[in-house]
């Protein structure tokens, strides 16, 4: 039975009357009160996560030059940046690496530098038109003289992800990290309880048009990530036990802030970005408190053995992953988180004053995200 | 007195070979192992801090080296840019001696300078590169 609806929150966030908890202190709410009276007490619970997320970047418009290029060809930073798209287009991607600085400096880093307010070095070549006639250029650009310069994300807040580790005789360097011989160590990089997906694992009031948090500033679920696979194995409690939602985000670069978006360079494996997000989730009814009631020891993932060498898999609650140390074959491991729960717990804090103040206002989104069973297609290599 | 950190790599023919005994009884060493990895016939790595008079260590290390015994002091000081440190844990669990952790409740990372080696493996697996050797690692 429904509560209340987005557009009553929305009235008692104007009013300054919304009750508003980050989803950690929904755990005890609904622990003390029961969902029911927890529906009628909260409004909205917020979420946060931190961590890498490669399939990020940013569409930049540069201006136009006298004469005018159609730039074919385009680097940032000696980062090269697509540019098939109009004249003055490019998007920038996270993971691209530096031809002068290989792995230690990539998309990320300029996305990064961009934020910061930085001049960023462009280069940038043509075959030239009839309408286009420059064939280069070579200028600088920052977040002050581009017309829009706004980030696209593909694919962000994976709802849950396999837990890595090596049974391999030799260290191993992952987007999960540095991999230590001999089951050496776990890693694992979401984060559980407060991360986004997790607390609407069925995707009751997180869709299209979704207004969020991102990279310290407001901005959008603009359509189901890449790789979104909802028919993942589902928990009693709705959560999937391994990978299974993303969310495409879009946001206004020149807005963010490098306290939530930072770039990194994973040793052996090559660049990537740190990405803030919060989404704050409705409580609409009894089922949506129950939901953002979740907690660690209720939420599994399966850790996995990232050197391929095995088949290696074992089911493993985020309540152990977090304790420091896990259990694989009689033998105690320690596990490292890669997603910050510091900065998650400051993001959804964070979200939760906006909220509160009346300066971040709850949207209805324009049209769910799938929820089909059907799974992820395999690419078959057919050679040729 | 003088304290050192070392790595001590022995060949597979030395794995069995006595030497932390011999430390303390020819040498008189205080030995403290700080990480062991070794096997049977393959090749071993030890962890130690020596603690003793400087001559003492001196001979020691010369006795060691003597046995084939490949002896890589660690010396500097590991540096954190904590002000950029977005406590994401990537550094910990590579660290041998447990220096470096982020724990519950908070999930701060802390840094327990008395503890760490100054091995370095955790300053490529920081993935925003902000740890840093003060002095480079001397080899003897
Ligand atoms: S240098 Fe880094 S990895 Fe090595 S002991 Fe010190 S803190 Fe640990
Ligand atoms: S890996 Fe780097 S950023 Fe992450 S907790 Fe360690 S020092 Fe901080």
């Amino acid at each position: 039975m429904p509560v209340k609806t987005i557009e009553e929150i929305n009235e008692r966030i104007l009013e300054g009357k919304a009750v508003v908890v980050t989803a950690e202190e929904m755990i005890d709410i609904v622990e003390e009160n029961g969902a029911k009276k927890a529906a009628k007490m909260v409004d909205v619970v917020t979420t946060g996560t931190f961590g890498a997320m490669c399939s990020s970047g940013a569409f930049i418009n540069f201006g136009h030059s006298d004469p005018p290029i159609r730039m074919t060809r385009v680097w940032l930073n000696d980062v090269m940046a697509y540019g098939g798209i109009a004249a003055v287009d490019a998007y920038i991607g996270a993971t691209e690496l530096s031809e002068s600085q290989g792995m230690q400096y990539g998309g990320a880093h300029v996305i990064e530098d961009f934020i910061a307010g930085k001049d960023i070095k462009l280069y940038a070549e043509s075959y030239g038109t009839d309408c286009y006639p420059r064939k280069s250029i070579a200028t600088t650009i920052n977040k002050n003289n581009v017309n829009q310069a706004f980030m696209f994300n593909p694919r962000n807040c994976y709802q849950n992800y396999p837990a890595g580790t090596n049974s391999s005789d030799r260290t191993i360097y992952t987007y999960m990290g540095t991999l230590l011989p001999e089951f050496g160590n776990v890693t694992y990089c979401t984060s559980g309880q407060l991360s986004p997906l997790l607390n609407d694992p069925e995707y009751r009031t997180i869709g299209i048009g979704t207004r969020v948090f991102i990279g310290g500033t407001h901005g959008y679920v603009s359509f189901q990530g890449t790789q979104h696979d909802p028919g993942q194995v589902r928990m009693p409690n709705g959560t999937p036990a391994s990978s299974a939602g993303t969310l495409a985000l879009i946001g206004d670069l020149k807005k963010m802030s490098t306290d939530f978006i930072r770039a990194a360079t994973y040793e052996k494996y090559g660049t990537t970005l740190f990405v803030g997000v919060g989404i704050p989730i409705p409580i609409l009814d009894e089922d949506m408190a129950m939901k953002t009631a979740v907690s660690d020891k209720d939420i599994y993932t399966n850790i996995v053995d990232k050197s391929g060498k095995t088949s290696f898999s074992q089911a493993v609650s985020y309540q152990e992953l977090r304790s420091g140390y896990v259990t694989i074959n009689n033998k105690k491991v320690p596990t490292s988180p890669l997603s910050s729960t510091v900065k998650a717990r400051e993001i959804a804090d964070l979200l939760k004053t906006q909220i509160k103040k009346g300066e971040f206002l709850l949207t209805k989104s324009a049209e769910g995200l799938p929820t089909d069973k059907k799974r992820l297609n395999k690419l078959e290599v057919r050679g040729y | 007195m003088k304290k050192i950190k070392a790595n001590l790599t022995f060949p597979p023919s030395k794995v069995t070979f006595p030497l932390m005994t011999l430390l303390v009884r020819e040498y008189s060493l205080e030995v403290n192992i700080l990480n062991a990895d070794v096997r049977l016939n393959k090749t071993g790595k030890l962890v130690v801090e020596l603690l003793g008079d400087e001559k003492n260590i001196d001979d020691a290390l010369e006795f060691i080296e003597g046995q084939g015994i490949k002896c890589h002091i660690f010396n500097g000081t590991l540096s954190i840019q904590e002000e950029k440190c977005i406590h994401c844990g990537a550094c910990t669990t590579v660290c041998p001696s447990h220096a470096l952790q982020i724990e519950q409740p908070d999930f701060y990372l802390t840094f327990n300078k008395e503890k760490c080696l100054v091995c370095g493996l955790c300053i490529k697996a920081c993935p925003l590169r902000i740890l840093h050797l003060d002095h480079r690692e001397s080899e003897e």
